[in-house]
């Protein structure tokens, strides 16, 4: 169990705060406000995996959030022309895909920054996306919302859906040669070429991923409303990232699980709501949450020198 | 010996630039033998062994791997004919376990199939035990020992089947205990039929573990023999036999009061201790020794980076203890590192920036800089030391590597020092900046600096030198005159008497 140390830290932190919750603000616990809560956060959770796949290989994408933008605004064009909704949602994979293909081109191909490649397309895919649509929303057709079920119906489909990917990247990571691949080449891309592994080729294709997953983020967000806003992926970046270092993926790559990462999500998560159940004031929120990661990164820097020191 | 040697390599050549690294080397190993490499820093080991992990490519020559000849070898086909190569760094992924590092190596990179963590598991436990090392498979590489880590690579080599193992300096970092362990994992190798490529500068360590030993100085093998067929002094005869090829300035000036004083002087941290020795003005004293003898660790004690924690230290008479460099700069102790690059010249910055550096709180006046004074300082040096420049605002990077040095150099004889530390003044420079470079230390001693000088080209510290400190495992051994001979440093420095 030493190995999850730093997830159960994280579940524990969770279990700690819910439990407070149902002490002193049982009101959380209503169904609907729950699922409705829950069903905010799949989209984001599915971007946090990918970020996490990211952040494992030693890179970082902060252009996620300017790519759900755009996908977004694309996806709810498509559907207003009258495409079916399986071929928007394959558009939407493919845009993100190949918009993840340019980061991962630049950064693996041409051994750029990631930090400063995807700072470069964040501006240009937000300001290029200002530029076209001067902030105009789009307007989905009737019976797209909740893919045509009920408002419960489809929140259970968009959250079985995200809970069905999270376990399947998680249990890939750890079963999947592929996924030891991406922590070997993020431990220390010299000892995996060294072995054979090609690390660029695996930071390309993570790009890839995450560019795929971005994509398929953004639609479930679209089935959520009736219309699109132009910039419904703004700070998203910082969120997912926020996610992955406080569920223990080590910034410096080659260590962490996503199961940590979906402890820290739903850690973060619970914050806003669980202020409001408490009646503290709102404005109290990205201060606990600034204050959950620098514990976080406090935590994993103590763990690190120790270890190091230890030998 | 009898049966197709595992490894045979003929008159291998190989030169960088215009540097001749090998200039004929024949090597061969047989399987189920030790055989150790010696020579002295720069006689051509490493290139050696970077042919023959495909790491480089031989300019001429023949290798043959179990009598098969092979053209070219890149580090993939080195390995697939099951040649392994220990490094002092193990390459390993610190992040993961012993059991997934041994997996990743020998699983090859295909991505999609399922990992089988049992295997890995058994497979690691296996191959541990086979070298006899106590390791967990579950451990996460980075908390274990540098020797652990040598021992996950041993135990990589040989699930990878390797055939031929090359082990460079291995037991550079370790303690006793640890190597008797691995002594025995190399004997264990050997009896299974592994052909063990030794490299170690200690002759006791060779005479315990070797069958044969191969001697290379200057680029060519001078000889191999039975491990019982020769003794110490015979082996550092072949070692060191190489004839003066550069004329050094003579030493004129008398030696006067002494500058540099040390008494029992140590570091716990970075392994210097023990060191007695004085440096008087007017006098350079060459220290000598092998790689990781504790030169440059005496050097960076002397100039308080990593401070020294025993002893006494007496500058000028005055007992000191430099804290940082800054305080030793202050006190009139004067470092010009070893690497250029990394430590010395800022190759963006113009040669007048570079030059004035270290004396700042001169050429500042209040918040504000003076680049006239700083101009016609440098230009002082430019002419002084000879640099060959396009004046004072071209950047460090335009010059070559016997000029930077003398840049290097400059800033720190702007300081004005009493003591000047040099940490190997003439590497990678050309013969002609070389003796110029050696003019000029001969003259800043005439000029009444004390100069310690560390290099590991023996003759230039047997030529420049007026007195030789041999240092080996962190402390000076042996004090030696200026006309000592090769032979007797070269004794002084593996511990033979």
């Amino acid at each position: 169990m030493a190995r999850y140390f730093r997830e159960l830290s994280v579940a524990g932190a969770l279990a700690l705060v819910l439990l407070g919750l149902a002490v002193f603000a049982p009101a959380f616990y209503q169904p609907q406000p729950l699922l409705s809560l829950v069903t905010r956060e799949a989209p984001t959770l599915i971007v946090a995996c990918g970020m996490a796949l990211v952040i494992i290989s030693r890179q970082i994408d902060i252009s996620v959030g300017s790519q759900f933008s755009v996908i977004g605004v694309c996806a709810g064009l498509l559907a207003a022309k009258g495409w079916p909704l399986g071929l928007v949602l394959l558009a939407s994979v493919s845009i993100g895909g190949v918009l993840g293909a340019l980061n991962g081109i630049l950064i693996a191909g041409l051994g750029l920054p990631s930090i400063v490649v995807t700072l470069a397309t964040l501006v240009t895919l937000r300001q290029g996306l200002n530029l076209v649509r001067q902030g105009e929303f789009v307007n989905l057709p009737d019976g797209l919302q909740w893919f045509g079920l009920s408002q419960s119906g489809g929140q259970w489909t968009l959250v079985i859906a995200a809970l069905v990917i999270l376990v399947l990247l998680g249990w890939g990571m750890r079963h999947v040669a592929a996924g030891r691949l991406v922590y070997a080449v993020g431990s220390d891309a010299e000892a995996a070429r060294l072995a054979g592994i090609r690390p660029q080729l695996y930071t390309f294709l993570v790009f890839v991923f995450m560019g795929a997953l971005t994509g398929l983020a953004a639609m479930m967000n679209l089935v959520q409303s009736p219309q699109v806003q132009p910039l419904s992926g703004s700070g998203l970046e910082l969120k997912v990232i926020a996610a992955v270092v406080v569920g223990g993926v080590a910034i410096s790559g080659g260590r962490g699980t996503l199961w940590g990462v979906f402890a820290g999500l739903l850690l973060l998560a619970c914050i806003a709501p669980a202020l409001i159940h408490l009646r503290i004031e709102a404005y109290w929120e990205k201060a606990i949450q600034g204050g959950i990661i620098l514990l976080a990164v406090v935590a994993d820097g103590v763990r690190s020198r120790r270890e190091g020191a230890g030998k | 010996m009898k049966s197709t040697p595992l490894l045979e390599l003929r008159q291998l050549t190989k030169s960088f630039g215009g540097a001749r690294a090998l200039r004929g080397v024949d090597f061969e190993l047989h399987a189920g033998e030790v055989h150790a490499l010696l020579g002295e820093n720069g006689a051509g080991k490493s290139t050696l062994i970077k042919i023959v992990t495909g790491a480089h490519q031989p300019d001429d020559g023949t290798i043959r791997i179990g009598g098969e000849t092979v053209s070219s070898l890149s580090p993939s086909s080195a390995r697939s004919l099951g040649i392994a190569c220990i490094y002092q760094q193990p390459a390993l992924f610190p992040d993961l376990t012993v059991a997934e590092n041994i997996g990743l190596r020998l699983e090859g990179a295909s991505a999609v199939r399922r990992i089988d963590w049992r295997a890995r598991e058994e497979r690691a436990r296996t191959l541990l035990a086979r070298i006899g090392a106590v390791i967990s498979p579950d451990a996460e590489v980075r908390t274990l020992s540098m020797p652990e880590q040598q021992l996950v690579e041993i135990a990589c080599a040989l699930g990878a089947g390797a055939r031929v193992v090359i082990m460079d300096e291995p037991t550079a970092s370790l303690t006793q205990k640890e190597q008797h362990l691995l002594f025995g994992v190399v004997r264990e190798l050997r009896t299974s039929g592994v052909g063990i490529i030794y490299i170690s500068h200690r002759l006791e360590e060779i005479f315990a573990l070797a069958d044969r030993v191969t001697v290379l100085r200057d680029g060519q093998t001078v000889g191999t023999s039975p491990v019982g067929d020769i003794n110490e002094a015979g082996l550092i005869r072949m070692m060191v036999g190489r004839e003066m090829t550069q004329i050094y300035p003579p030493s004129e000036s008398a030696p006067r009061e002494v500058v540099l004083s040390l008494r029992d002087v140590g570091c716990n941290a970075s392994g210097v201790q023990g060191v007695t020795f004085d440096v008087r003005a007017g006098e350079v004293f060459g220290l000598a020794g092998l790689v990781g003898a504790g030169r440059t660790e005496l050097a960076r004690v002397l100039f308080g980076i990593t401070p020294a924690d025993t002893g006494e230290i007496r500058l000028n008479g005055e007992p000191i203890r430099p804290r940082n460099p800054q305080d030793a700069v202050a006190r009139g102790i004067a470092y010009v590192p070893e690497d250029r690059r990394k430590h010395g010249v800022v190759l963006e910055l113009p040669i007048a920036h570079n030059m004035t550096m270290a004396i700042h709180r001169r050429i500042f006046r209040g918040a504000w800089l003076r680049p006239d004074a700083e101009r016609a300082l440098a230009l002082d040096y430019i002419r002084d030391l000879a640099v060959k420049c396009f004046g004072p605002d071209a950047p460090g990077g335009s010059l070559s590597g016997g000029n930077q040095q003398k840049v290097s150099l400059a800033r720190w004889l702007a300081t004005k020092p009493r003591l000047l530390i040099l940490d190997e003044p003439t590497q990678g420079v050309d013969v002609g900046a070389k003796s110029e470079i050696h003019k000029i230390i001969r003259r800043l001693a005439h000029e009444g600096l004390a100069v310690l000088l560390i290099s590991s080209d023996l003759p230039e510290v047997l030529g420049m030198s007026d007195r030789i400190g041999v240092m080996r495992g962190g402390t000076v051994v042996d004090i030696l005159p200026a006309n000592t001979h090769a032979h007797t440093v070269m004794a002084a420095a593996l511990g033979q008497n």
